[in-house]
This record gives structure tokens, sequence and C-alpha cells, in this order.
């Protein structure tokens, strides 16, 4: 399985990777490559020229913003699960990416990468769409936002302009004193590309009460989306009906979504599950705040 | 005709050697990275191949254009079906089915998507993968077939319209009064359960490598392989003599468990190597592996009926199994054939009626896989086991103990013919439900079962046939003649007392190194490790059949003992010619022999003799100290009769005991314990043995919840690499406890049973066994392999709404 | 393009196609063998190696790409301290426990097993089936696998050598 023939650069700055794509419209960058070789050596991709972007200045770094934690797209998954700043400050993002792949693999991909690349199985994509991540794009000598949440159209597509590099990712700290975050997939076995994976993350009040919840499912359709659910939660109350209207707010949003079927998972299965799932991540969530409540 | 064994069988001493935990002297290269696998094999001047192919399932071929791809530089030829069938003939067929041809590319007519239609060589892997991309495929479409029971009717499409027909295969056996026991039985029950497609899949790909030389005019082959008579193979196929044809057995092979038969690989490169005059290299990718190597294992339904008392005794069987051979016979066929001599496991059934078919259908052909078709046939012969203890209401394991072959009944036959040589299955039982705590184990379970999960202990207790006698061949195909099935080893003891030995077989992580050397290092008394093991190559060698079958500890380590009891005869009688006494008299101790009247020789006395001091030796004796033997398969030697023949020689034995738990709405079966009863009678290496079990078993659990070589209704195989075809990792294999028992052969030197094929022949059983288990009270059941979390869960679900329905 | 690699602690350079990997390279070019091709699409874990010390595919990885890194192979997994002939700790442990059969996987087993011991000398069996969970064995069943580095992790902290010269 060799790929075909590609020539390769090396560009130093974000402007010459975009000049690059603009004059080989059927480039392709190369972060991690833990997504792309493969699809160049069963020859899906073929593109005419590959660009390194690991050698550009300032694509590998987290820094703390003040209200928001910015990720570089070079940013390896092994870097930011080790990073004390995200499991300060995006602990949705860490448990995530446990779940990523296996060590060797996350020794190189980035979070960047799996990002364009657009598994709809993917943890990454799942986790940024939860949290509205802007993904920041440098295009034609301009920088270009984009909310996660708009940024997902199909399997492996996105908005991402054809002459756009994307060079890092904002994560807007919570705003309130009290998160709780939960993740949970379902493979085949363990790592593998999600059959259906649930990501939550709500913040709440000092009295308890939920003023931001975000759940959001992966793995069952062509992309991460997220769920509306419009339940009043109140922590510091006793939890009848609670577990029951969330369960009703999740079916009924999860009714909106066209479910994916194929050998390893049927329809069926993949909507029971992040029904499930969703549940779960949300009771991990609320749990994690009931315990720094109390 | 029971074959003489030849020296008293060494069963009551303990061993000095054999049975000790030793290291395996294999593992020292491996752990440096210095294996020698066939694609480190560097030839300067080598042409590399990649093929082509045809994602249609059946399509006729109008025409290669291969004229751009061989403009390109560095591409060297391009080969086509056409052009090998005018050259070379068919690949044998085991069966007489002479108008189901095969070659190693597609001639005339694709088969099934994936078919190789073209070989590419070119200068490097990568120009030919290029050059691939260069040629134009003409083909008009065909009507294609992949359900088996679809392929059996009068209007299905033919995969070999020459042979009229898509049975390779329909042989009905009747063992015994099968009709009078069903008639009268207290009850009978029926059922269907179906054993997905699935193999043994190696990290390492096949290869080979053939040179051509002209001058000499031999045929060098080197691959990746386990295949018995290989090189005769690839000789008749392309028209050489025997001896110009040289396969090199001292290629690592990076696993292999069964499947790597390389025969068309083979026929196809040693072609090229003498058309090309250059040595010519394919190494399968992992894509021509999956979609059309030497890759799928058997797909095969069974219909059973079993007849049985109220007091739980299993009277009569009946087995129809259907199996998917895919688009050509390669051994599909024969593993319907084997599981024949072990048919009622370990079980006092007695009668029998057995129906083998074997269909072609446009899928890629089956080869042998780990077992021969025995892990399936357990399957079904468990879950059968598993259904009368619940119509009875009786427990499973209870039922099975009831039926089980005592230990003083053996040597057993069965219906079929075969005869089982030893077995204590109570005792191993018994040992099992000790070590894994049984009602701990059922305390689990409930548990788990009130804390709102499924919950299943899951039993098997399978037999795991060794010897390898390939009796199957002529009991399924009568002009098939053959009843030798033998291995041979060579021992030279040289000038300076070091002993080499020469295995004549490729090896795939069996340890046959350390096997032989124990062996011989235990008969002479001697360290095993100063014992050298050397693989020449197939010109160099006695005849063999390969480490198939579970063979290699019984046939090997034989042929190793009956060769190093030569030597040591040899050396006692120079002792005793030196120490003017009698041989008998003789203490022999390895490195000092003693006579009785406490003169002792040395083992350098002996050799000195041996290789330079003819007039020391007795009138008559040869010089040095040498020598080989050829055995043949304990038991074996007889033609079927009746359509009964006895099969392989001994019986390993194995009880697996798991509990299995999931989340209902998840699916996801866990193997919270898992605990395994062996007993393949005395054991040469406990590491080689243990390590194959456990492996097996990883085997078996991928058979049973994971893997699957699936087809879409297009034809298409969605499963073409390791992104879907899903294997067991470390996460999906538990700790697992061994308990050993050892019930030795009558039929070997040492008491040793074959264990090669240990786990993978019970592991599927016992893990559907749990599953069911878990699920029995909602009278749902799972009757298909591999048992997908999908599958359990939308099964559950339905019958909650089934239930909410009717509340 | 002309690259360069340090493998093994030696530069390996030479002309070759972009689309070359670092798996290809290590094998044909730089002509090391113990680094295995299984599956090259990055499942299998055959083709591991050490990329600046930590175990990644390199079926994964363009040559190019690893220009300036440090390139460690089985062939010197406990660096060049050792002589040909003498097994380091990691791989005396797979010998002892039988950790191994056909040896195909195992290359990239012992440089799992090495990464692991160097961030966490004293892992629960758990985590080293973690450890491991990216290498896929077919011949073992794992269980072996794990005793022998749960045997090397035992052993190497009754030294007082650093993890480095395992």
């Amino acid at each position: 399985m060799k790929s075909a023939s590609f020539d390769y650069v090396r560009p130093d700055t974000l402007d010459a990777v975009c000049s690059c794509l603009a004059s080989h419209p059927d480039a392709r960058i190369i972060a991690g490559g833990q997504s792309l070789v493969p699809m160049l050596a069963m020859r899906l991709a073929r593109p005419s020229l590959v660009i390194d972007i690991a050698h550009i200045d300032g694509l590998s770094a987290i820094r703390d913003d003040n209200d928001a934690l910015v990720i570089g797209a070079m940013v390896r998954q092994a870097a930011a699960l080790s990073d004390p700043l995200v499991a300060t400050h995006l602990p949705l993002l860490a448990k995530a990416l446990t779940h990523v792949g296996h060590p060797p693999t996350r020794a190189r991909g980035t979070v960047g990468g799996s990002l364009v690349h657009a598994d709809p199985s993917a943890e990454i994509p799942l986790v940024a769409v939860t949290l509205g991540a802007s993904l920041r794009m440098r295009d034609a000598g301009e920088d270009v936002e984009f909310n996660a949440e708009e940024f997902f159209i199909g399997p492996m597509l996105t908005m991402i302009p054809p002459t756009a590099c994307l060079f890092e990712i904002c994560f807007r700290k919570p705003t309130s004193a009290y998160v709780g975050t939960g993740f949970h997939e379902i493979a085949a076995r363990r790592s593998d590309y999600a059959l259906a994976a649930a990501a939550a993350h709500i913040e709440a009040d000092d009295a308890g009460i939920v003023q931001d919840l975000r759940l959001a499912i992966g793995g069952i359709s062509d992309f991460p989306q997220r769920l509306p659910i419009d339940v009043h939660i109140d922590l510091s109350a006793c939890k009848t009906n609670l577990d029951s209207n969330l369960t009703t707010a999740i079916d009924a949003a999860l009714d909106g979504i066209d479910v994916v079927e194929d050998m390893h998972a049927s329809a069926s299965y993949r909507r029971r599950v992040a029904a499930e799932l969703a549940r779960r991540a949300v009771d991990d969530a609320l749990s994690e705040i009931a315990q720094d409540l109390s | 005709m029971v074959h003489d064994m030849g020296p008293k069988p060494m069963r009551d001493k303990k061993y000095r050697f054999l049975s000790q935990p030793r290291r395996v002297v294999e593992d020292r290269r491996f752990v440096a990275g210095k294996g020698h696998y066939i694609a480190d094999y560097d030839h300067a001047d080598m042409a590399h191949v990649a093929l082509m192919p045809c994602h249609l399932p059946a399509a006729r071929i109008d025409a290669i254009d291969a004229s751009a791809a061989l403009a390109m530089p560095g591409v060297i030829d391009v080969v086509t079906g056409a052009e090998l069938a005018a050259a070379i003939d068919p690949l044998m067929n085991g069966l007489d089915t002479p108008k189901v041809r095969r070659y190693p590319l597609a001639v005339g007519q694709v088969r099934y998507a994936g078919e190789w239609v073209c070989a590419v060589i070119a200068e490097s892997r990568a120009i030919a993968e290029d050059a691939i991309e260069h040629i134009r495929l003409e083909t008009t479409a065909l009507p294609f077939v992949l359900d088996p029971e679809q392929a059996l009717r009068d209007d299905s499409p033919l995969v070999h319209p020459d042979h009229n027909s898509n049975v390779l295969l329909d042989k009905k056996f009747v063992w015994g009064p099968v009709d009078d026991d069903f008639s009268a039985a207290d009850h009978q029950l029926n059922f269907c359960v179906t054993w997905g497609r699935n193999s043994t899949v190696p990290i390492e790909t096949f290869g080979v490598v053939a040179e051509w030389n002209a001058w000499e005019q031999m045929l060098d082959i080197r691959a990746s392989v386990q295949m018995p008579k290989y090189a005769d193979q690839i000789a008749r196929a392309l028209g050489l003599a025997g001896n110009q044809v040289r396969v090199h057995y001292d290629i690592d092979v990076g696993g292999s468990y069964g499947v790597k038969r390389g025969i068309k690989h083979a026929v196809l490169i040693g072609y090229l190597a003498r058309k090309l005059h250059r040595p010519v290299r394919l190494i399968e990718d992992r894509l021509e592996n999956m979609r059309a190597g030497d890759a799928h294992g058997p797909e095969r339904k069974f219909d059973v009926s079993v007849a049985f008392d109220k007091d739980g005794t299993v009277r009569s069987m009946k087995m129809r199994a259907l199996d998917n051979a895919g688009a050509y016979a390669g051994r599909a066929p024969f593993q319907l054939g084997k599981p024949i001599g072990a048919i009622v496991g370990p079980y006092r059934i007695g009668s029998v009626a057995y129906q083998a078919i074997s269909v072609t259908t446009n899928k890629a052909a089956q080869e042998a896989v780990r077992g021969f078709g025995q892990a399936p046939t357990n399957y079904a012969l468990e879950t059968a086991m598993d259904r009368v203890a619940a119509f009875l209401d009786m427990d499973r394991l209870a039922l099975r103990q009831h039926n089980f072959i005592k230990t003083d009944e053996f040597p057993y036959l069965i219906p079929s013919g075969s005869t089982y040589d030893s077995g204590d299955y109570h005792t191993v039982i018994d040992k099992v439900m000790a070590a894994a705590d049984y009602p701990k184990l059922v305390a689990t379970c409930n548990q788990l079962r009130k804390d709102g999960m499924m919950a299943g202990i899951g039993i098997a207790t399978c037999l795991e046939p060794s010897g390898g006698n390939s009796s199957f061949e002529p009991l399924l195909n009568e002009s098939n003649q053959t009843t030798t099935w033998m291995e041979s080893c060579q021992i030279n003891i040289d000038a300076l007392g070091t002993v080499t030995a020469r295995i004549h077989t490729t090896s795939s992580g069996q340890g046959h190194e350390t096997l032989v050397s124990t062996v011989i290092g235990e008969i002479l008394g001697i360290d095993p490790d100063s014992i050298r093991v050397v693989r020449p190559n197939s010109l160099e060698s006695l005849p063999g059949n390969s480490p198939v079958g579970s063979r290699m500890a019984i046939m090997l380590g034989g042929a190793a003992a009956r060769a190093a009891e030569k030597l040591k005869a040899k050396i006692i009688a120079i002792a005793a010619h030196h120490l003017q006494c009698d041989a008998t008299s003789i203490d022999y101790q390895g490195g000092a022999m003693l006579s009785a009247n406490g003169r002792h020789i040395t083992w350098d006395d002996i050799i000195e003799s041996a290789h330079r001091q003819i007039h020391r030796l007795p009138d008559g004796m040869d010089p040095g100290l040498a020598s080989f033997d050829i055995m043949q398969v304990p038991t074996g030697g007889d033609l079927p009769k009746d359509g009964k023949v006895h099969m392989y020689p001994c019986y390993s034995f194995e009880f697996h005991l798991v509990l299995v738990a999931f989340d209902p709405i998840i699916g996801k079966p866990e193997i919270r314990s898992y605990t395994i009863g062996h007993d393949c009678g005395t054991v040469i290496n406990p590491a080689i043995v243990s390590g194959m079990t456990y492996g097996g078993i990883a085997h078996g659990i991928g058979a049973a919840l994971l893997e699957e070589f699936a087809y879409d209704e297009s034809g298409q195989l969605m499963t073409q690499s390791f992104l879907d075809y899903l294997m067991p990792s470390s996460h999906e294999v538990p700790d697992i406890q061994l308990v050993k028992h050892c019930t030795p052969s009558p039929h070997t030197v040492f008491g040793q049973k074959g264990s090669g094929e240990s786990g993978y022949l019970g592991a599927p059983a016992a893990i559907s066994s749990a599953i069911n288990h878990a699920v029995a009270g909602l009278d749902i059941s799972f009757d298909k392999l591999p048992i997908r979390m999908s599958v359990i869960s939308d099964k559950i679900a339905a019958t909650t709404h089934h239930r909410s329905d009717s509340e | 393009m002309n690259i360069t690699i340090d493998i093994n602690g030696k530069d390996v350079s030479a002309a070759i196609e972009p689309r070359v990997t670092l798996l290809d390279f290590v094998r044909d070019v730089a002509g090391l063998k113990g680094t295995h091709a299984g599956c090259e699409h990055g499942v299998c874990g055959a083709c591991t190696v050490l990329l600046d010390g930590e175990a990644v595919r390199s079926c994964l990885i363009l040559a190019a790409q690893a220009e300036g890194s440090q390139i460690t192979t089985i062939e010197a997994v406990d660096g060049t301290a050792r002589q040909p002939g003498e097994l380091s700790v990691i791989q005396d442990a797979f010998c002892e426990a039988h950790g191994l059969q056909c040896g195909y996987c195992t290359p990239g087993m012992v440089l799992a097993a090495k990464t692991l011991l160097q961030h966490n000398p004293t892992p629960s069996r758990e985590q080293v089936r973690e450890a491991i969970s990216g290498n896929m064995c077919r011949c073992t069943g794992y269980v072996q696998i794990i005793d022998a580095i749960m045997l090397a992790a035992e052993r190497l902290q009754g030294r007082n050598q650093p993890a480095d010269g395992a």
C-alpha cells in the first residue's frame, strides 16, 4: 500500500501554506499524519502536493488568554492530554483525549488535524462542537474564524475554505465556578472510532441552578451535533423528575437526527446508545457540580 | 493397522528437561528484531510484484490493455490470467472437480470482488502499484450469488458454469442406527447456528521470493508459508521435476495459524521468475491479503437435530453442515471432513448422520484455518448440549458430565470410525470448578444481574484432535488413496561432540527448535540448549507435512525421539564394546556412562571412537554418529471403509468456563472471568503450550464477538482492512486462568498430544454459551457468530417493546 | 528529495521520493529489518519505532517528516551500551516469560514496553494492558506479554540503573 506520488514542501509561514494551497488546488496539509497517511496509503487521497506545517512557529503552543484557552493546531494530542492548563480549564477535552486512538497515535496526531479531518466518530470534533470552540484559520492573508457548531457539515466535510490553514482553536473558559463535564463513548473495541459518543459540559451558579447545559453527540450521524436541552435544573433541590425530564428532552432532541447505519451497528442501536450515553454524560457532569456544591 | 511405535513410552519417569519450565530458544532472535522474515530477504536485481484486482463479484473479462502501464519507466512486465493458463496447469484440487479450475489470476472470468486479474512486475512495489492504475480492464458484469442456500438452488448463477453446479461436495454419512435412535428417544430438538466467515489473520501477510537459475535449472523459493508438500505442488503446477524446486525452510513465518498456503502466489511468482530471469518478490499488502489472499476461513451453517432421553442421555445427532467455500475449492471442502474425526465431541453419542455440503459462491476462496473446521463444529455441538440442558431444565455441566466418555472407556471408538486414545474429562472439570471457585462465579453472576446487568456463565467442553492424519481426504474423495502422513528428523553428532538436528519445515511461532532440542536432549541426556536445530532446504530434507493438524509435538517430537533413540543405541553399543560388557548393563547418563563393574567411558571417548577410531568400534559398525527417522502418524494407515475411517491419533481436551457481562442497552460483552482446563497429555515445553492456549482463546474471542469477512449485497467485501476487520487488542482478551491436567496418550513416546489449536476450538462456543445464558430469561438467543453489540442490544430492546406492548 | 534522518544515533542520508514512509526508510534505506510492516495503515503497531523517545507508528510518518528527530529502532532499544548478542532487561524478560511466539509484533511490543516503563516504572497489569493496546498480537493472546512487561518492571526496579539502560 504505497501512496501515489506527490511533492512535499515544508513552508515556514502560514501565508506560504496558503499560497501553496492556492497554486495547488489538490494539495493536502499534513499535520500529525495519523489520518492522512492511511488515506494516502490506500490511495483514497491523491494530492499532488503535501504541505508539512510542523515547522511553522506558534502552532504548537497552548496559550492561556485569560478568558479562553487557545490551543495551537499542531499541538499533539498527547501534549494536550498531559497539559495542566487543559486539565484545569478544559476537563471535557482531557476526558475525551483518553479515548482518542492509542498512545503511539496520540504522540503524533494533532488537535487541529483531527478537527479538519472531521471523521464523524472522532472525539475532538465532538468536544469542539460541545464547547462551541472557535476555529481560527488563515486564508489568503486574512484570519478567518468559524464556530465549531457550524464548521462540520458532513462526513469528512467541513466549511474550511480550500485555501485556508487552521492555526489555532480557541476554547472559551467556563464563566462559572461550578463546572461539570461528562464524556462517554462506545466502540467495538476500546479506542476504536466511536459507534456513539456523548459529551456534556454544564455550568451552574452558586445556588446550584444550571446556567449552561451543553450536550452533543457524535458517531451516530454525519457530523457531531448539539442536542438542545431546555430543562430547568436546580441541583440544590431534590432530583425527582429530573431524570425523566432529561430523558424525555434527550430523546426528543435525538429524534431530529438522521442516524447512520453500517456493518458495525444499526441505526436503532446508535440511537438507543446515544440516548443512554447522553444521559450518563449529563449525569456525570451534574454529579461533579453537586459534589462541588456540597 | 496400528503402526508400531518402537521404543517403550517413557511416561513414568520425572523428566530432566521435558515438561520443565525452560526458555524457548527461538525467542532470543525475535526480541532483538533479528528474525529472518520473507520481507527481510534482499536480493540484488529483485523485481517487485503488485496485483490488480477487479472489484466486481462476477464478470466476464473482455479485454485487458496494459500498454500504458508497460510504457511507464520501471515497469518490467504485466501478466494476465490468459497468459498463465496457456503456460501452466490449474492448481490442484483436493476433490474430484476438474471443471472447477483455479489459477493464480482470474482466467476469462472474475469470480469474486477483489480477485487478482493481473500481476504487474516493476523495479519497486510503488511503481508496480502506480502501473496498476494505468491498466484498462474491460468487463461485463455477470449475475452473482453470495448466499450458500441460494447457491444450491437450480436457478442460482453458477460460479463455474462448466461444472454445471455450485456444489463442490455433497456427501451424506450415516454412522450407526440414527433413525432407530431418534424413534426410541424421549425427545428431539432442532436448531440452526451459523459460524460467520472469519479467520486467523496473521500480522505478517504472505510473501514469496522466487529465483530461477537457468544454469542449474533450479527454482529457489523462499516464503512465509505453512503448507504441506509445498515444493511438490509448485513443481507440479509449473511442470518442473521435483528436484528442480528448492524451498528454503529457514524463513521465519510471522504467524500463520493455518492460512498461509501460498500455492497460487508461489506458482505465479515462480512462473514470473522463470519468464523474466530475475528474482521476483511478492509481499502481499494488507488489501491484497484481505480481499484475495489466503485469508478467509469457514463460513458454515449448521442444521442440527439431537435425540435425547429425559435423563439427559444424548442418543443420536443429525448434522447438516453447509459451508460457503467461495469462488474456488481451496481447502474449504476438507474443513468439513476433518471434524468427522471428533464428530461427537467428548460425548458418548451412539449414532450420527452427517451431511457435508460445500458450495461455491462469488466470495473469496477459503483457506485452511486453525482447527480445520473443528472450531465451528464444536460451536454447533456445544450449542446442542446447552439447548438439551435448557429443554430438560438440567444443569448444563451436569448434562455434559452425564454424557462424557469415562476415563476407563478409552480407547473409545466413535461412530464415524475414529478411536479416541485417552482422556479424563471428569477430572479436568473438577479441577477447573475448584480453581475458578464455581459457586463464587455463580454468586458474582447473580449479583451482576441484580445490579441490572445481563450476565451469563458460558461453558464448553471440546476435543482437539491432534496428529494430523489426513484420512478425511480419501473419505471425501475416493480417488484420493493417500494413507501416509509422515514427519522426519535428522541428527548428527559432529567430531567435536556437539549435536545438530535438522527439521524439515518452516515454523510460525510454535517453538519447534525448542521442541526438538528438548526431546533430543531428554533422550541423549544432554542440555537441550547445547543442541542446535537447523532447517535445511527441501532438497536437503526428508519428507514431512508441515505443522498442521496440531501434529508437531506428536510427529516432529516422535521423529526426533526415534532418531535420538537410534543414536543412543549406537552410543551404548560403542560403550559396551569398549567396556567389554553387555549393552543392557550400561547405565547411560549422558556425559558419562557406567558399566556394571564401575568403569566408565565419557561422551568425548565415544565421539573420538565414532569419528576417528574405527579400530575401536564393534565389527561391522559404520563410523560417525548420525541418524534419521521418518515416522508415519501413529494409528494411521487405513483407507476409509463403508464411510468410516480412523483419523487423528491423539485427542486433547479443553474445558472453558467464562463469565460474561454486558449492559442491556450498550450490549458490549465483557469477559469478567476466564478459566480453561487443558489436557494435552505430556507437555514438552509448558510456556509454549500455555502461550498457544492463550493465543487460541484470543482468536476465539475474535471469532465470537468481533471478526467477520463481511460482504454487502452487491458482493463487495466491507472488511478490507484492519479498520473494519476488528481483531482483539489487549483490552479484549482478559487474564486467563489455565488449569492443567495430563492424561498421556498411549500412542506417543512421552505421552504427548497436540496443542497447536488449543483455546480456539472451544472459546467461541463458550462465549456464545455465556451470552445466551445471560439472555435466556428473555426467551431470545443468538445463533450467529460473531455476536455483535448492536445485535445484542437490538434483540433485547425488541423484547422490551414486545413486553410493554402487551402490558 | 534528499533527506537525512538520525537513526539509532547515526545519520542516514538518501535521495528518496516524498511518499516514502519512515517505515520503508528504516527498512530499505537504513537496512534495519527489525521494524515490521503489518498493515501499513496504522492499526497493528508492528512498525513501532521511537521518535524522540516516544513510541510511534512508522508507517504513518513520512520519512521527510522525521528529519530533525531521533529515531530509535529495536536494533538499538537499549542504546549502544550493549554488545551484539546481549539482551536488555526488557528483552530478557520477554524471553523469560515467553511473551512472544512468531516474533513479528515483538519489536513493537518491546518498544511500547520501554516507553511505558520510562514514564511509569511501576505499572499495574491494567496500565500495561493499556500501554500495549495499540500493538496487535495474533499469537499470544497478550497474557504472557503482560507477564513479561510486569517482570521487566520488577527487575528494573531492582537495579540501580536508570530506565534508559533498559
